[in-house]
């Protein structure tokens, strides 16, 4: 097979922007999962509803408002899916998940499983399984940009950036400030920090919500590159899943890392050998269970 | 449990496919099998596989493909595919039990897709479509499978289910006696406390390795006799949506309890059928009853009922 330099490197970089979105739903996991020990089965369907609010904006929100010409514009979705998701995600902590705290882990993957279920199918009702295209993309994001080893879309990398962004912007607020310094020790301890006079219930439940408003600007980002589809985040979640498991839950920068260097080994074996590239994530899995069963980030026993 | 009520379930078991419908009855003596082989694993040992379906539909896939192409016997198929899946489980055991509590969960899962795109992919399994119009074939080369005897004026495939029943009953026994024998103590011990388990000297990862394969392989004896009784092998059944429903008929029905398994199967399957004009909405209505399980409902119905009787069912 010919593998020239330009076709590894712009399969890499499109693996590149698949990886930007495993990262953002991995951080989202990772965080949710330091302060709540929940696996949060329902963050592919949150972020199919993000996809769906920039959808839905675009073609049926003017309509039904009356005004048949009103398309929600990208830049609003983007604000606005976070948002909307973000309060969904708050009301399903504060109702039924804080209810799960003092039982067995298990039961929070299970409950947020049961969700992820009641979302998808109730999109299957209404949407096309195999998806609906989103026209929205904003006229300044068409086009390519010359990157000299290749021609790339301008919104892809437009999406790497602010993902990136976005990741790195999570990190340093996490890890460098003093919000991030009680969100840490709450993770460690909640009843000392509680003792402390930090209103930990708060904080748990912003939390949940900005790992949901996280999932809803991936699936934002994603909704002019992929077809948006009410199977899309269960798809997606499986191998985010994988993704966790090779980079450990335990390290933001981890998740990051991990989802990035995944996405671009995904995009790299499209070139060497294709059919493999839909379980290569889920091989890799496989030899760091045999190599690092603790995960390549991972601190749990 | 006394003796009577055993032989008593048994008499019902061989009565009842002259009162209800026997496709109806096999349906949920497969799936029931299914939540059993699962609840060993979850109600026994404390190891929650969200990637069950992977045994069950392979199975499905290997005794298919192994009676409709290769003319094997329907017992030598279903003991193929229950093979096939014991040795997928020593596999996806010995990677999955590297981790433990929620990452044993994804691992499993993850491990599942990768059945998945195998039974999607794999030039023997016909993609989409599944492998149809399996036969069903001759019993040990004597019974005929496909007879219908006609009951009371109703055509009625008692052949087949009496297989089905006895398959049934076979994985059934070896399920229970794996619980109630030494070593499901031992699973019991690993379940209730690990650590303690390890001190006393026991070596856990073989037990739960062991524990996993025999789940897997009777997940496997029920996927097998599955695609005799539909004649179908297609990829819902290596899908997680089905892996999903073993977890929901267990929850269901209780968790770690004698006949939990069994009422979990019978309300899932019932309501799939009396449901089944309402297309999709049937995932909303599954993932309700998950939710309202998980939160007010955890000992689930049998266990519920053992709860107010204070004794164990």
């Amino acid at each position: 097979m010919e593998m020239s330099f330009q076709a590894v490197m712009s399969q890499v970089m499109l693996g590149l922007n698949n990886g930007v979105f495993y990262a953002m739903l991995s951080l989202g996991l990772s965080v949710i999962f330091g302060l709540l020990n929940i696996v949060n089965f329902v963050h592919g369907a949150l972020y199919m509803l993000g996809a769906y609010v920039a959808l839905l904006g675009y073609t049926m929100l003017g309509p039904l408002l009356g005004m048949p010409d009103y398309h929600m514009n990208y830049w609003v979705a983007l604000i606005a899916a976070p948002l909307v998701v973000g309060a969904l995600g708050i009301g399903v902590e504060r109702t039924m998940l804080r209810r799960l705290q003092k039982v067995d882990h298990l039961y929070g993957l299970l409950l947020t499983f049961g969700l992820a279920l009641i979302i998808q199918g109730v999109f299957t009702n209404y949407f096309n399984v195999s998806g609906d295209a989103y026209d929205g993309k904003p006229e300044v994001l068409n086009g390519v940009v010359n990157l000299g080893f290749m021609m790339f879309p301008k919104y892809r990398l437009w999406v790497i950036g602010i993902s990136l962004f976005v990741c790195f912007g999570t990190w340093f607020v996490v890890e460098r400030t003093k919000l991030g310094s009680y969100l840490r020790a709450g993770t460690e301890n909640p009843d000392m920090v509680k003792a402390f006079g930090i209103n930990v219930p708060l904080m748990v439940s912003l939390t949940y919500g900005y790992g949901a408003a996280l999932a809803a600007f991936a699936g934002v980002l994603a909704a002019p590159i992929y077809s948006v589809s009410p199977v899309m985040g269960s798809e997606m979640i499986i191998t985010v899943f994988a993704v966790v498991v090779i980079g450990g839950m335990g390290s933001i920068m981890g998740s990051i890392i991990t989802g990035l260097l995944l996405g671009m080994v995904e995009g790299f074996t499209k070139v060497v050998y294709a059919p493999a590239s839909s379980t290569v994530i889920f091989l890799i899995m496989v030899v760091v269970l045999l190599v690092k069963p603790a995960g390549l980030f991972g601190k749990e026993a | 449990m006394n003796r009577f009520v055993w032989i008593a379930l048994f008499i019902l078991g061989l009565l009842v496919p002259l009162v209800v419908y026997p496709v109806f009855m096999m349906k949920l003596l497969c799936f029931a099998l299914f939540a059993f082989a699962f609840d060993l694993l979850l109600g026994y040992t404390g190891l929650l596989s969200f990637g069950h379906a992977a045994f069950f539909g392979s199975a499905s896939y290997v005794t298919g493909h192994l009676v409709k192409n290769s003319g094997l016997t329907p017992e030598l198929g279903v003991l193929a595919g229950t093979l096939f899946a014991g040795v997928l489980g020593y596999v996806v055991g010995s990677l999955a039990i590297r981790r433990q509590g929620i990452y044993f969960a994804m691992v499993t899962l993850a491990l599942a897709q990768i059945v998945y795109f195998v039974a999607l992919k794999a030039p023997f399994t016909g993609g989409e479509d599944g492998l149809q119009g399996i036969p069903r074939g001759v019993l040990f080369g004597l019974i005929d499978l496909n007879r219908v005897y006609s009951v009371g004026g109703h055509p009625l495939a008692l052949n087949l289910y009496y297989f089905v029943f006895a398959v049934f009953c076979l994985g059934f026994w070896i399920i229970h006696r794996t619980i109630h024998s030494p070593f499901g103590q031992v699973l019991k011990a690993i379940r209730e406390n690990e650590p303690r388990a390890i001190s006393l000297g026991y070596k856990v990862d073989r037990f739960k390795l062991m524990a996993f394969v025999i789940s897997a392989a009777m997940a496997g004896m029920a996927g097998a006799t599955k695609s005799l009784v539909f004649q179908l092998a297609s990829l819902t059944d290596v899908s997680w949506h089905t892996s999903g429903e073993v977890v929901l008929m267990t929850l269901l029905g209780g968790v770690g309890t004698v006949f939990g398994p069994l009422v979990g199967a019978f309300t899932v399957v019932t309501l799939q059928s009396e449901l089944s004009s309402v297309g999709s909405w049937i995932t909303v209505i599954i993932g309700s009853i998950f939710m309202v399980c998980v939160l007010v409902f955890r000992r689930g119905m049998v266990g519920e009922l053992a709860r107010l009787l204070k004794r164990p069912l």
